[in-house]
C-alpha cells in the first residue's frame, strides 16, 4: 500500500525549546493511525506542521503527494481537521458553520447544499441545523466539527483529541462514525488521544511520541507483545515512563471569563 | 471573491445577532452628544462658533465608528483564542483574502453603527443642509471605518491575548479620539495640540465628514479624502502583512 503521509527528519524549534526532535514516520493510505504521547510531547505541533499552520524548522513532509510547506493550496485541499479545542463560530448556526466551510473550500453551490444536508444527517444534527452553535453541548459541537471536516471530501482526516471531555456514549458514537467512514470512504484517519483503550480498539498503527521523539511505532497488538503488557496503556507507560509532564500554562481561562464580560 | 464575501457576511451576521451590544455601544455617543452638546453649547455660541451640536455630531459619529472599527479588528484575537481563526487558516484560501474579507466586514459594521449615531444625532438637533451630502459623508464614514478596522487587525495580529487590550484603549483609542478635533475646532489651537491633531488620521476623517455635512472643513474635503485614503491603503498593507505572519 502507498503512504499518504510521509514525514522525514522533521524538527520544530520554538526559540530554544525543541518541540519536535527529528521524527520520521509514514501513514499508509486508508489506515487509522494513532499518534500518542503525554502532554507536551509534540503531538499537536506535529499536526500543525502537517496541516500548514506551522513551518518545520527542518525536515521533509508529504501529505497526499503534496508538500505542506511549498504547495500549501493542494495540501490544504487534501485534509479535514478537527482541532483539539473547538473551532466553530458560536454566533453562527450549525448550517452556517458548514456553509462557511464549504465556501472556503470552494465546494460548488449546488453540491454544497445537498452535501451539508448529508453530513448533518450523518452526525444526526440535521434537526438542529438552524440553532446557534453556542447552544450546543460539547458532544454536539464535536460531531458538527467532524461533519464540517468531512464536507469537502478530504483524503485525510486529522483528529486532535476528538473525544476529550466527552462522555462514553458520545465517544462511542463518534468512533463508530469514524470507523464507518474509514471503511466506506477509505479516508485515512490520523488521530491523537489520551484514552489508550480507544487507540487500542480503533487504530491499525500506533506511534508513541515522547519529548519530541518517536519512541515506538507498531500495531497495538505488537506493542503489547513487545513490552509483555496486557493493555496498551501499560505499554504506553513502559515507553514513556510514569513521571507527570508539565504543560505550558496559557491564559485561556482568564480570557474566557473576560470575553463574557466584554461581549455582553 | 467568494472568500471575501463569506468572511464579510460572517461579520455582518455576528453584528446583527448581538443586539445587546449594538444598543450598549450607543449609550456612550448619546451621552456625549447630550452632555457635551448641550453643556458646551451656550459657551460655544457665545464664543461665536455657532451651533455646537452641528459641530459636534460628526465628531461623535466618527467616535462610534472608531470604537466599533478597532474592536472589530481586534476580534481577531478572540477568533484566535477560540479556535475559529484556525479553521480559516487551514482552508485553501490566501491570508490576504481572509484579511480583506474581515476588514470589509468590520468596516461595514462600523459604518452601520456610525449611521445609527447619525440618526440619533437628529433627535438632539443635528441637521444637514443637503441630502446629497450624505453620499460624501458615507464615503468618509466608510474610509474611517476601513482605516481603523485595518489598524485593529494589525494590532490583533501582534498580540496573542487580550492582556494588552486595556493598554490599547487607553493609549491608542482614547488619544486618537480626544486629539482629533472631534470635540473642538482645529483652528487657533496651541501649537503642540495642533501638530498632534494634524498627525492624527482621525482628524481628516472627522474634518471630511464635517465638510460633507456642513461645508466647514478645516483642511478641505479633497485633501481630507486623499490623506485618509492613502493611510487606509498603507494600513491595509501593514495589516495584511502582519496577519499573514500569524503563527498559531
Amino acid at each position: 500500500m502507498d503512504n499518504i503521509i510521509e514525514v522525514k527528519n522533521i524538527v520544530k524549534k520554538f526559540d530554544k525549546f525543541l518541540a519536535v526532535d527529528d521524527i520520521s514516520f509514514n501513514v499508509k493510505k486508508g489506515e487509522i493511525f494513532a499518534f500518542l504521547g503525554p502532554n507536551g510531547a509534540g503531538k499537536t505541533t506535529t499536526i500543525k506542521m502537517l496541516t500548514t499552520l506551522l513551518r518545520p524548522t527542518s525536515g521533509e513532509m508529504i501529505i497526499n503527494g503534496y508538500n505542506p510547506v511549498k504547495d500549501q493550496y493542494n495540501a490544504r485541499c487534501s485534509f479535514g481537521i478537527v482541532f483539539q479545542d473547538p473551532s466553530l463560530d458560536d454566533e453562527l448556526t450549525a448550517e452556517e458553520n458548514m456553509y462557511f466551510h464549504g465556501v472556503l473550500y470552494k465546494v460548488p453551490g449546488k453540491i454544497l447544499k445537498t452535501r451539508i444536508e448529508q453530513m448533518l444527517n450523518f452526525v444526526e444534527l440535521q434537526e438542529r441545523k438552524n440553532e446557534l452553535v453556542k447552544n450546543f453541548s460539547g458532544g454536539m459541537k464535536r460531531r458538527l466539527e467532524i461533519a464540517r471536516g468531512l464536507l469537502h471530501h478530504p483524503k485525510i482526516l486529522f483528529l486532535d483529541e476528538p473525544t476529550l471531555g466527552l462522555d462514553p456514549q458520545t465517544r462511542n458514537h463518534i468512533w463508530d462514525y469514524i470507523k464507518n467512514l474509514n471503511k466506506t470512504e477509505n479516508i485515512t484517519v490520523f488521530f491523537t488521544t489520551h484514552y489508550m483503550e480507544e487507540a487500542d480498539k480503533i487504530a491499525n498503527t500506533v506511534a508513541i511520541i515522547d519529548q519530541g521523539k518517536i519512541v515506538a511505532q507498531d500495531t497495538p497488538q505488537e506493542l503489547k507483545k513487545q513490552t509483555q503488557k496486557n493493555s496498551l496503556e501499560e505499554a504506553f507507560l513502559f515507553f514513556t515512563g510514569k513521571k507527570i509532564r508539565e504543560e505550558v500554562a496559557n491564559s485561556m481561562d482568564n480570557l474566557r471569563m473576560r470575553r463574557r464580560v466584554w461581549h455582553r | 471573491m467568494t472568500t471575501i464575501y463569506i468572511l464579510w457576511l460572517r461579520q455582518i451576521k455576528r453584528y446583527f445577532r448581538s443586539r445587546s451590544r449594538i444598543i450598549g455601544s450607543l449609550g456612550q455617543p448619546l451621552l456625549f452628544l447630550v452632555a457635551l452638546g448641550f453643556g458646551f453649547g451656550p459657551i460655544y455660541q457665545k464664543a461665536g462658533g455657532g451651533n455646537y451640536i452641528q459641530f459636534l455630531a460628526p465628531g461623535i459619529i466618527s467616535m462610534s465608528i472608531l470604537f466599533t472599527a478597532v474592536f472589530s479588528g481586534i476580534e481577531v484575537i478572540w477568533d484566535r483564542q477560540f479556535g475559529f481563526l484556525k479553521e480559516t487558516l487551514v482552508a485553501p484560501v490566501s491570508r490576504f483574502e481572509i484579511m480583506i474579507g474581515r476588514t470589509l466586514g468590520g468596516a461595514t459594521v462600523a459604518t452601520i453603527q456610525g449611521f445609527i449615531v447619525f440618526l440619533i444625532s437628529f433627535f438632539v438637533g443635528f441637521r444637514i443642509n443637503n441630502p446629497l451630502s450624505l453620499i460624501t459623508a458615507f464615503i468618509f464614514m466608510f474610509l474611517i471605518a476601513l482605516l481603523f478596522t485595518a489598524l485593529g487587525t494589525a494590532i490583533a495580529s501582534i498580540l496573542s491575548d487580550m492582556q494588552g487590550f486595556q493598554l490599547i484603549v487607553n493609549f491608542l483609542i482614547m488619544p486618537l479620539f480626544f486629539l482629533s478635533g472631534a470635540l473642538f475646532p482645529l483652528a487657533g489651537l496651541p501649537k503642540i495640540i495642533g501638530v498632534v491633531a494634524s498627525l492624527n488620521p482621525l482628524s481628516y476623517g472627522i474634518d471630511g465628514l464635517r465638510g460633507a455635512f456642513s461645508n466647514s472643513a478645516h483642511f478641505g474635503i479633497l485633501p481630507d479624502f486623499l490623506i485618509l485614503s492613502s493611510i487606509v491603503f498603507i494600513l491595509i498593507g501593514i495589516g495584511s502583512y502582519l496577519f499573514s505572519k500569524i503563527q498559531i
